[in-house]
């Protein structure tokens, strides 16, 4: 028998009869609490964003390519974020590169070949505990590895004591390791969501694990993996202070903007978006904090949302399709 | 195949194995992967071995009366170690308090009350509050909540100070609490709301006497994995709270002040070879080592109530 919904008249008498007419007003509150904490969190953002694109305004308004393409300079009315954007460009490419085959690569491993030993679940838990480790901790291992392994090394290995092993290249790995745990977890998530009759008709028709895995499995959770990806993307490029441990140039980055991919800036020192908006949010001249510093925040802002965006539309658009 | 029937040779395990080069393709690739999650493994022993290397030369050289003086100033030899956990305590009991509610109450209306239209509106909004860059918060606290509102209530507030940085933090572990609150009582299964419904209890009766003790281990993970992360939070405390280079002892929420976290970062910015008194540079390992047993510890505990939660239902 199916269910049949009420008339909405006769829910309305039904509910009027058992609330004897009297109004909930423990209920009431208790909605119109939750509303408001809902609406104090929203209202919060709304009034950060408001902040940053105001204070921005007028610096993204009057020369936003010259500020977009600018190094950063001691006059205000001059400094851009070039180097920073160079910076973040790189860390973008490292986490890419490493972060994402190797996640998904891990991801794979664990909720496909895994047998349910000891040593697998010692992993599981590992990756759980290093997606709870300061973000600062991971600042730590890059110093202790790269600032001190690497200087060592010659400057064609990326040490020299030119940097110290202070380049835009420690800074893109140390970057890549803390978003690891997010991309295995978010993707060994996605793979797990696959239904087992997907994977049974894959080796039905004697395909290997890796033949199922490849043209079944992956097909099916990509936009999962996708969004976990490009949710890690965005955690990179706002991610600083392991950038500040492995010695992202906390000054003025010297020499000129240069380009964006040479690939010879690999092995120099570096800044990034998010380490240009530290040190201009503590810099009180007059045009640095109150005008650059926000400037810099919505450019930043721009490709976070983007990333982060892109991610909600993916899920959205593919959770309707299921 | 075909040939096997001409031949009239009998089918036997042979003949089902397979090509070898596609076995050994298998074996290989499954090498590769349990190598990409083994590095896992690598990365956690390199954190751990890291800190300990130079953690333990400093804890053996450091004159253990420099661990309770008056302040944290490393490059004069005073590493006062209470000065940076009232400083982390400070921020991270301020943070709690702003996001315990705002994350908790946002977390029992999304599951509980709101439509599923409401929440596929709100979610995304929610999200972009999480995605917001902890930079872009220290910013916002030093540049908004500090004179904005906490030297509108207390006018002898410095204008970097501890109170806006906790309250930064709180605004960043608020999606975090509501998302895994949110998780913890979708968990709760329907037949616990329908049967409080059942014997006539209102909806806030239900949520509040039902489904939150229900979902109660999801929500003390939630609140502990926040703790975590506000104790772990670096770049907020060093924009708005920022006692650059080092700080007295202090438990005044309204003066600038320094946590584990940002005596790490101010320590290690603006010097090329973070070298000052002898164990500079060590004292940032151990700050390290620290911050890391302490938020290690707390995530564990997590971890053992999340899967309460789902050894339950």
């Amino acid at each position: 028998m199916a269910a049949v919904a009420p008339h909405p008249r006769t829910a309305e008498l039904v509910r009027a009869r058992l609330e004897q007419g009297k109004l909930d007003v423990a209920g009431t509150l208790f909605r119109w609490l939750l509303v408001g904490t809902l609406a104090l969190s929203v209202g919060v953002l709304a009034v950060l964003l408001i902040d940053v694109v105001t204070g921005g305004w007028g610096v993204l308004s009057s020369r936003l390519v010259d500020f977009l393409t600018s190094a950063d300079r001691t006059s205000a009315e001059e400094a851009g974020v070039f180097q920073g954007l160079r910076g973040t460009f790189w860390i973008g490419v490292f986490t890419v590169v490493l972060a994402f085959p190797v996640g998904i690569g891990a991801a794979i491993y664990l909720e496909e070949y895994a047998p349910r030993s000891r040593f697998t679940r010692i992993i599981d838990i590992n990756i759980r505990n290093l997606a709870g480790v300061p973000s600062v901790v991971y600042g730590i291992l890059g110093l202790a590895i790269f600032v001190k392994t690497l200087a060592s090394l010659p400057d064609w290995l990326g040490g020299g004591p030119l940097t110290g092993g202070r380049t835009v290249m420690s800074g893109g790995i140390i970057i890549a390791i803390l978003v690891l745990p997010i991309v295995i977890i978010t993707s060994a998530e996605a793979i797990r969501a696959v239904p087992d009759s997907i994977r049974e008709a894959g080796f039905g028709v004697g395909a290997t694990r890796w033949e199922v895995v490849r043209s079944h499995v992956l097909p099916y959770a990509l936009p999962g993996i996708l969004t976990g990806t490009v949710l890690a993307l965005a955690r990179a490029l706002g991610e600083a202070a392991p950038l500040i441990l492995v010695g992202a140039v906390q000054g003025r980055l010297g020499g000129g903007p240069g380009s964006l991919v040479d690939l010879g800036q690999l092995q120099e020192r570096f800044t990034a978006m998010p380490i240009m908006i530290t040190n201009w949010s503590g810099e009180f001249a007059e045009g640095f904090q109150d005008e650059l510093a926000p400037a810099a925040i919505v450019v930043l802002l721009v490709f976070v949302f983007l990333a982060n965006g892109t991610a909600i539309l993916l899920r959205n658009r593919y959770a309707k399709r299921r | 195949m075909s040939d096997v029937g001409r031949q009239r040779v009998p089918l036997t395990l042979a003949s089902l194995q397979g090509d070898r080069r596609r076995l050994r393709r298998e074996a290989a690739l499954r090498r590769l992967f349990l190598g990409a999650a083994a590095l896992s493994i690598v990365i956690s022993a390199l954190i751990v071995l890291s800190l300990i290397r130079e953690a333990w030369v400093f804890v053996s050289q450091v004159d253990l009366a420099s661990l309770w003086t008056d302040g944290w100033f490393p490059r004069r030899g005073l590493y006062d170690l209470k000065t940076l956990f009232a400083g982390s305590l400070i921020v991270t009991l301020i943070a709690m308090a702003v996001a315990s509610p705002l994350g908790l109450g946002a977390a029992v209306y999304l599951s509980e009350y709101a439509r599923p239209r409401v929440r596929q509106a709100l979610k995304p909004v929610i999200e972009t509050l999480a995605s917001i860059p902890s930079v872009v918060l220290g910013f916002f606290a030093l540049t908004f909540i500090s004179p904005e509102v906490v030297r509108r209530f207390a006018e002898e507030a410095t204008l970097a100070n501890l109170t806006a940085a906790g309250i930064g933090v709180g605004l960043l572990t608020i999606p975090l609490i509501a998302s895994v609150a949110e998780d913890a009582m979708a968990a709760v299964p329907d037949a616990l709301r329908e049967a409080s419904s059942g014997i006539g209890a209102r909806k806030v009766t239900t949520t509040v006497k039902v489904v939150v003790p229900a979902a109660v281990s999801g929500l003390v993970a939630a609140f502990i994995i926040a703790t975590s992360r506000a104790i772990g939070e670096t770049m907020v405390v060093l924009i708005a709270a920022g006692a650059s280079g080092g700080s007295l002892f202090s438990l005044d929420p309204l003066r600038e002040g320094l946590t584990l976290t940002a005596a790490m970062a101010t320590q290690a910015s603006g010097t090329d070879a973070v070298v000052g008194a002898a164990l500079t540079f060590q004292s940032l390992f151990f700050v390290g080592m620290l911050l890391f047993l302490v938020t290690f510890g707390l995530n564990l505990v997590a971890d053992r109530f999340v899967r309460r939660v789902r050894q339950k239902y």
